[in-house]
């Protein structure tokens, strides 16, 4: 394994140590960083918004200086240069292909084999006087403490959830409070996630709604554009209505929904939306819109919200593999059976004329 | 704020009290709080906060505690049940331990 390259743009020189050059990273977060950031909270580019694997000095660490292990998520790696405030480290950074700590612990990445590898290969025997390392609480699923110790001699002191907490940590004596060892799933935490779980299902969302355009447009009795907005028009609202229900709505009222299974809460959310819609320009279904149009967008918009929700238990920091299989087995038979009524409802739209 | 907790009874953590040596390590990694130590024993107190994300048994140094880790996202499953080895989203299950597996080539993902 080679030392990371000095050509990366946070890089700011190198320090010399008995371990050899190590690059020094800068602490500011430039707004080139803050705009690649934003980017991948959209989803464009994820899996190339990486660092070079490797031992970075952040600040003026010397032999006594804690080392912090990381993953090589760009996005991870500016957090916590950014975090630390005024107190100098080494900063250990696993190759986890770009992927966050706790993804990357989960599928074995960031985990034992490749920390002691890398603690070898970096020298950390020469480079420090103590043989502890600091790893992110959130790696344990990927790292055995125990074994780490046994394979290297380093021992692993699991630090706080959240990077922030991590200079209340060092002044406790490296000891993490109950609070900081508890993974929340705040309001804050659930909106950060909704830009990329809106962006793909309105991919998906835009093309449906073309076609159903197209099918209405064909389908119905009068000329095809106006076909197309008549019949398409309400397709098209249902889904983006079950689209907003369910990747907006559901992750951030997620508490408030009832019900544990974010399927149902999902149905829920896409049951509520359309019926505020209804409440609030009143005229919605006497005058332009039959009850089949309504059936319609009720249905589809169920059958989306709840599936899109659904999807959420992926986002989400409290689900379990064996609740979301429990779920699936009646969330996605019944996601069919509703959206298969909702487009019966608008084929008979078409013939109730 | 009040702590989130998904469906009841489905987590598949065991723990074995008479091998447990009371280190408090799966106190330290669990993010969930699903462990308490009670009069000095460590204790399972909430185990439908458990998300089986396998800290506690790979931190166990006596294996006093086992968890049949996974990702609880529902691409996955799904991912896994069409036979998809890597998809759109970086989570998909092996086929072979259930465990995840998150392709690290392919763009954007779940997680």
């Amino acid at each position: 394994m080679s030392p990371p390259s000095i050509n990366q743009p946070f890089v700011t020189g190198v320090i010399e140590t008995a371990a050899g050059k190590i690059p020094v990273v800068s602490r500011v977060i430039t707004l080139k960083d803050r705009l690649g950031s934003m980017k991948v909270r959209c989803g464009i580019g994820r899996s190339s918004y990486r660092v070079d694997p490797g031992l970075y000095a952040l600040g003026n660490p010397d032999s006594e200086s804690e080392i912090l292990v990381t993953a090589n998520y760009k996005l991870t790696f500016d957090t916590l240069r950014a975090c630390v405030g005024e107190r100098s480290f080494w900063l250990l950074v696993l190759d986890t292909h770009g992927v966050n700590v706790w993804c990357a612990a989960g599928k074995g990445t960031f985990g034992t084999d490749q920390l002691v590898s890398r603690i070898g290969s970096s020298r950390l025997h020469l480079l420090v006087r103590h043989r502890s390392l600091i790893v992110p609480q959130l790696a344990a699923p990927g790292i055995s403490a125990w074994e780490v110790k046994k394979m290297s001699g380093f021992k692993v002191i699991f630090g706080p959830v959240e990077c922030l907490d991590l200079a209340e940590f060092m002044d406790n004596g490296l000891v993490a409070s109950r609070s900081m060892r508890f993974k929340n799933f705040g309001l804050a935490d659930r909106a950060t996630l909704i830009p990329v779980e809106l962006l793909h299902s309105m991919k998906i969302g835009v093309c449906f709604s073309f076609l159903s355009l197209i099918l209405g447009g064909f389908l119905g009795q009068n000329h095809f554009f106006e076909n197309a907005v008549k019949y398409g028009g309400v397709m098209s609202a249902a889904i983006f209505i079950g689209i907003f229900s369910g990747a907006v709505l559901g992750p951030l009222l997620l508490p408030w929904l009832p019900s544990r299974s974010f399927a149902a809460k999902g149905a829920v959310i896409g049951m509520i939306t359309p019926m505020t819609i209804l409440a609030l320009t009143k005229g919605f279904l006497d005058s332009t819109w039959s009850l089949w149009e309504a059936g319609t967008i009720f249905m589809v918009s169920m059958a989306a919200a709840s599936c899109l929700t659904m999807n959420f238990t992926g986002s989400s920091v409290f689900t379990s593999l064996s609740g979301v299989r429990k779920e699936m087995k009646w969330a996605i038979p019944f996601q069919i059976v509703v959206l298969a009524c909702g487009l019966v409802a608008w084929a008979v739209s078409f013939l109730a004329e | 704020m009040k702590k989130m907790l998904y469906l009841k009874n489905v987590s598949t953590l065991s723990f074995n009290r008479d091998l447990c040596t009371g280190c408090g390590t799966c106190l330290e990694v669990c993010p969930r709080e699903v462990f308490a130590r009670i009069n000095g024993a460590v204790q399972v107190v909430e185990p439908d906060a458990c998300m089986e994300c396998g800290a506690c048994s790979k931190n166990c140094p006596v294996h006093a505690v086992f968890v049949k880790s996974g990702v609880g996202c529902a691409l996955a499953v799904i991912n896994s049940a069409l036979g998809r080895k890597s998809s759109s989203c970086c989570c998909v299950l092996d086929s072979e331990d259930q465990s995840p597996c998150c392709s690290s080539n392919k763009s954007s993902g779940c997680c």
